[in-house]
C-alpha cells in the first residue's frame, strides 16, 4: 500500500470465509457511528460498535460552568427534545438548593416536555424512513414536525434549542391566546398520526423488512438493562411518568403502551403510539393547568449548593434519562453524569446482530431509538 | 407495603430515640439498607437514606459479594450507571452503581447507591499500577459499556471485564485520563 | 500575387494572426460554453451525508416540505459519495473524526464545494475548551461558504447555498 493509513482505520481483510467489514463512520444513514461487523457469506458473525465520533466532553466542561450558564451546554446533546435532557437537571439542582416550584410552571412544564417529544421522535421516524429507503416516511413526517416547532417557537422564541426549563420554574409565561391555537394544532395531529397507519404500519413491505429481526425476549430486555420504548416493545410495562412521577404528571393521567413480541416492528410501533398518548397529555394540562400565577422563583446571584449528591430521572423520548450532580459547596457542579437512554440500549446491538442478515442490519439499527450524539454526549 | 405509597413525606419510625432531635427515616428505605448492613457488619457502612433513595459504602474487596447479595436477596435487576468521581486530595476515586429494579413492583421506584473507593496514584498508568477494582459484569450484564467508559475516562481498570478498550476517546489518545482534575482544560 | 503572400506570411505574422483567431473563438464559444456548464452544476449539487451533531437536524428541516431545499436542485442523494458534489459540514467536527472527513472529501469527484455550517465547524463554537474538538475545519478541508448560526435556521442555510450559487455563476469552469 503505497498512501499511509491513519490510526484506527480498518482495512478489508479476507480470511477464509469471515470477512470483515467496515459500516463506516459516514454512512448513507445519519450520525456518525462506526460498526466493526464480521460476516460469513450474507450472516453476522460478530458485530463490535464503535462510538465515540461526536464525543465532545459534555461531563467535563459542565465542572467549569456554574449552574445556570449549563443549561444551553447540556441541551445540546439532544437538541430537539432540549427540555426533556435539561428536566432532571433542573429538579435536581432545585432539590439541591431546595427551591420550590410555582403550580403553573409544572403543567407548562409537562406541556412543553411532550411537544418536545413530538418533534423528537417524528425526525427519528422521518430517518427511519431514510434507512429503509422509504421516502414518503421521511416527507411526511418532517413536514407535520413543523407544526409541533411552530408551536414551540410561540411558547420559547427558539425553533430547536429551547433552554426553556430553569432552576426555579421556566422563563417566561404562555403567549395571551395560546390554548386555543394549541388545542387546534394538537387535533390536526392527531388526525395526521392516525394515516400514518395506512402508509406505514400496515404497508406490506415495511412489515417484511422489520417482523422478526432482532428479536429481543423478555428476560434479556430486563439483564441488558435496556430503557424506553426497546424495555416496552419486549413486554416490560415501565415508564418513569407512571412509576415515579414528577411534578405534573401526579395529577395527570399517563396510559403506557406495551407490545409483546420484541421484534423490530414493535419496536418502530411504540413510539408512534406514544405519541398519540402525548396528544391526550397535552389536552389535559390544559384544562387542569391553574389560569394564572406566577412561573418563575428569583434565584440569588451565584447559588451555591451544600456537600450533597442527588439522583433524578425522567422519561424522555428514549428512554429514561438520569442525572448524577455531586456538589461541593461551590457555584459549579463538582461532578455531573448524563446517563441517557442511548447509551444503556447501545448493548444491544452485538448482542442482536448475532445471526442477523446484513441486509436487515439498518433495520435493526435503527429501531433501537439510538441517537449518536446522545449516546457520546 | 404500605409505606411506600407516600412519595415524598417520611413516615414515622419507632427506633429513634425520643429525646434526640434526630430527622424521621423512612421506613422502607431503612429497611432496605438494615437487611444489607445486618448480614456484612463492617465492610459496609451506611451513607443517607432519604425517600427513594438510599447510599451504602463498601471497602473495595467486598463489592462482589454484597452485589450478588443486592441481586438474589433484594430483587436488584439491573444498573442504571456507573460513575466516577475523583477526589484528588484525598487520594481516592469513588465509583458509584446506580442500581434500579424493573421486576419487582415495590422497588420500582427506588434507585440503590453502591458506592466504594480506590487509591488514586499522581502519575497514572491505566491498567498497570493500583487503582484496581473487581468488575460486577457477572452480576449485572448491563455494566459492561458503562465500565468500559470508566476506564477510559478515569483510569480504573476493572479485574474480570473480559473487554477492557476504549470506548469514546480517539484511538492515539495519549494523555492522562481527562475526567481526572488535574488534566487541564485549555483556556480555563 | 502569390509571391507577395509568402513574403507577407512571416513566423511573426502568422504568430499575430493565429492570436487573434483565438481570442476570437474564445469570445465566441468559450464564455457561452463555460456558462452553460457552470449552469448545469449550480442548480444540481448533491450533498454528502456528513450529519455529525446538532445542526443535521436544522438540514433535515430544510429538506423538509415547507422549506424544500429541492427546488434548488440539492436532494440527499441517498447512494454513495462517489456521486456528489457538495459537501455541507453539519456541526462539531471532533478528533476522532477529522481524519475521516478528510478521506470523504478526498473520495469525491472534483468539481467539489465545501460548505462549513455552524457554528462550531466555524470556529468550534460552544465548546472552544473541550479537549476533544476541533477549532474550526478550516485547517482541513478549504471552504468556500460559512454560514453561522447556532443552529442556523433553514432559511439561512438556503441564503448560503444561494451564495454558493453566486460564487460559481463569477468562476471559471475548470
Amino acid at each position: 500500500m503505497s498512501v499511509k493509513i491513519p490510526p484506527g482505520l480498518q482495512l478489508e481483510k479476507v480470511d477464509e470465509r469471515i470477512m470483515t467489514l467496515n459500516v463506516g463512520p459516514q454512512h448513507p444513514g445519519s450520525g456518525h457511528m462506526r460498526l466493526i461487523v464480521q460476516v460469513d457469506g450474507d450472516y453476522i458473525v460478530a458485530c463490535d460498535p464503535d462510538p465515540g465520533y461526536v464525543h465532545r466532553g459534555e461531563e467535563k466542561m459542565a465542572e467549569y460552568r456554574n449552574y445556570i450558564t449549563n443549561i444551553p451546554h447540556l441541551e445540546r446533546p439532544v437538541i430537539h427534545d432540549s427540555c426533556n435532557i435539561l428536566y432532571p437537571y433542573v429538579l435536581g439542582v432545585e432539590e439541591l438548593l431546595g427551591i420550590e416550584v410555582p403550580e403553573r410552571a409544572k403543567y407548562v412544564r409537562a406541556i412543553a416536555s411532550e411537544l418536545n417529544r413530538f418533534s423528537y421522535t417524528l425526525y427519528w421516524l422521518a430517518i427511519y424512513g431514510i434507512f429503509l429507503g422509504h421516502s414518503t416516511m421521511f416527507m411526511w413526517p418532517a413536514g407535520d414536525r413543523e407544526l409541533a416547532i411552530d408551536l414551540l417557537d410561540k411558547m420559547t422564541g427558539a425553533r430547536v434549542t429551547h433552554a426553556y426549563f430553569v432552576p426555579g420554574g421556566v422563563r417566561n409565561d404562555l403567549p395571551a391566546n395560546f390554548e386555543d391555537v394549541c388545542i387546534r394544532q394538537v387535533n390536526y395531529l392527531e388526525k395526521r398520526l392516525k394515516a400514518y397507519a395506512d402508509i406505514f404500519y400496515d404497508n406490506p413491505i415495511l412489515i417484511s423488512r422489520t417482523k422478526d429481526t432482532g428479536v429481543l425476549s423478555r428476560e434479556d430486555a430486563i439483564r441488558l438493562g435496556t430503557t424506553g420504548s426497546v424495555l416496552r416493545a419486549s413486554g416490560v410495562d415501565f415508564d418513569v411518568r407512571t412509576k415515579e412521577p414528577y411534578d405534573a404528571y401526579e395529577e395527570l393521567d399517563v396510559h403506557t403502551n406495551v407490545l409483546k413480541n420484541g421484534d423490530s416492528y414493535d419496536r418502530s410501533k411504540i413510539p408512534w403510539l406514544d405519541m398519540l398518548e402525548s396528544c391526550n397529555i397535552i389536552k389535559q394540562a390544559l384544562e387542569k393547568m391553574p389560569k394564572s400565577g406566577s412561573v418563575r422563583v428569583k434565584l440569588k446571584p451565584n447559588p451555591k449548593g451544600g456537600d450533597d449528591e442527588v439522583y433524578k430521572r425522567v422519561e424522555s423520548g428514549r428512554g429514561s434519562l438520569g442525572v448524577y450532580i455531586v456538589s461541593r459547596s461551590k457555584p459549579e457542579p463538582y461532578r455531573l453524569k448524563l446517563s441517557v437512554g442511548s447509551f444503556r440500549n447501545l448493548i444491544c446491538l452485538p448482542y442482536l446482530l448475532k445471526g442477523e442478515k446484513l441486509g436487515n442490519m439498518p433495520a435493526v439499527y435503527w429501531s433501537l431509538n439510538y441517537w449518536p450524539v446522545e449516546a457520546d454526549r | 407495603m404500605s409505606s411506600e405509597e407516600s412519595k415524598t413525606k417520611p413516615v414515622t419510625q419507632t427506633q429513634t430515640a425520643p429525646a434526640k432531635k434526630e430527622p424521621e427515616l423512612p421506613k422502607f428505605e431503612k429497611d432496605l439498607s438494615d437487611k444489607i448492613v445486618t448480614k456484612f457488619g463492617a465492610d459496609t457502612e451506611i451513607s443517607f437514606v432519604k425517600p427513594n433513595r438510599v447510599r451504602i459504602n463498601v471497602k473495595k474487596e467486598k463489592i462482589k459479594d454484597v452485589a450478588t447479595f443486592i441481586r438474589d436477596e433484594l430483587n436488584f435487576d439491573h444498573a442504571e450507571s456507573v460513575t466516577g468521581v475523583d477526589f484528588p486530595k484525598e487520594k481516592e476515586i469513588e465509583v458509584v452503581y446506580h442500581l434500579g429494579s424493573y421486576t419487582d413492583p415495590k422497588l420500582n421506584k427506588q434507585i440503590l447507591s453502591l458506592a466504594t473507593r480506590v487509591p488514586r496514584e499522581d502519575t497514572p498508568n491505566p491498567g498497570k499500577d493500583s487503582t484496581k477494582l473487581q468488575s460486577l459484569r457477572e452480576i449485572f450484564y448491563s455494566v459492561e459499556f458503562h465500565e468500559r467508559e470508566c476506564f477510559e475516562m478515569l483510569g480504573v481498570y476493572f479485574d474480570g471485564h473480559p473487554d477492557n478498550r476504549r470506548l469514546l476517546l480517539p484511538e492515539d489518545w495519549a494523555d492522562i485520563p481527562p475526567m481526572r482534575k488535574d488534566f487541564a482544560t485549555k483556556g480555563r | 500575387m502569390l509571391k507577395e503572400l509568402e513574403l507577407a506570411v512571416t513566423p511573426q505574422t502568422a504568430n499575430a494572426f493565429l492570436g487573434k483567431l483565438g481570442d476570437i473563438l474564445v469570445k465566441a464559444i468559450d464564455k457561452p460554453l463555460g456558462y452553460a456548464i457552470n449552469w448545469g452544476r449550480l442548480w444540481s449539487l448533491w450533498p454528502v451525508h456528513i450529519e455529525t451533531a446538532c445542526c443535521s437536524v436544522e438540514f433535515g428541516a430544510a429538506s423538509s416540505p415547507r422549506y424544500d431545499v429541492e427546488r434548488f436542485g440539492i436532494i440527499e442523494a441517498f447512494g454513495s459519495l462517489r456521486q456528489c458534489d457538495l459537501v455541507v459540514v453539519q456541526g462539531t467536527i471532533t478528533r476522532k473524526m477529522a481524519p475521516r472527513l478528510r478521506l470523504v472529501y478526498d473520495q469525491m469527484p472534483e468539481p467539489k464545494y465545501v460548505i462549513a455550517m455552524g457554528a462550531c465547524a466555524i470556529t468550534g463554537g460552544l465548546y472552544f475548551d473541550s479537549y476533544n474538538v476541533l477549532p474550526g475545519i478550516d485547517g482541513i478541508l478549504p471552504v468556500d461558504v460559512y454560514v453561522p448560526g447556532c443552529p442556523p435556521r433553514p432559511e439561512t442555510l438556503i441564503q448560503g447555498c444561494i451564495l454558493l450559487q453566486e460564487k460559481i455563476k463569477n468562476m471559471k469552469a475548470r
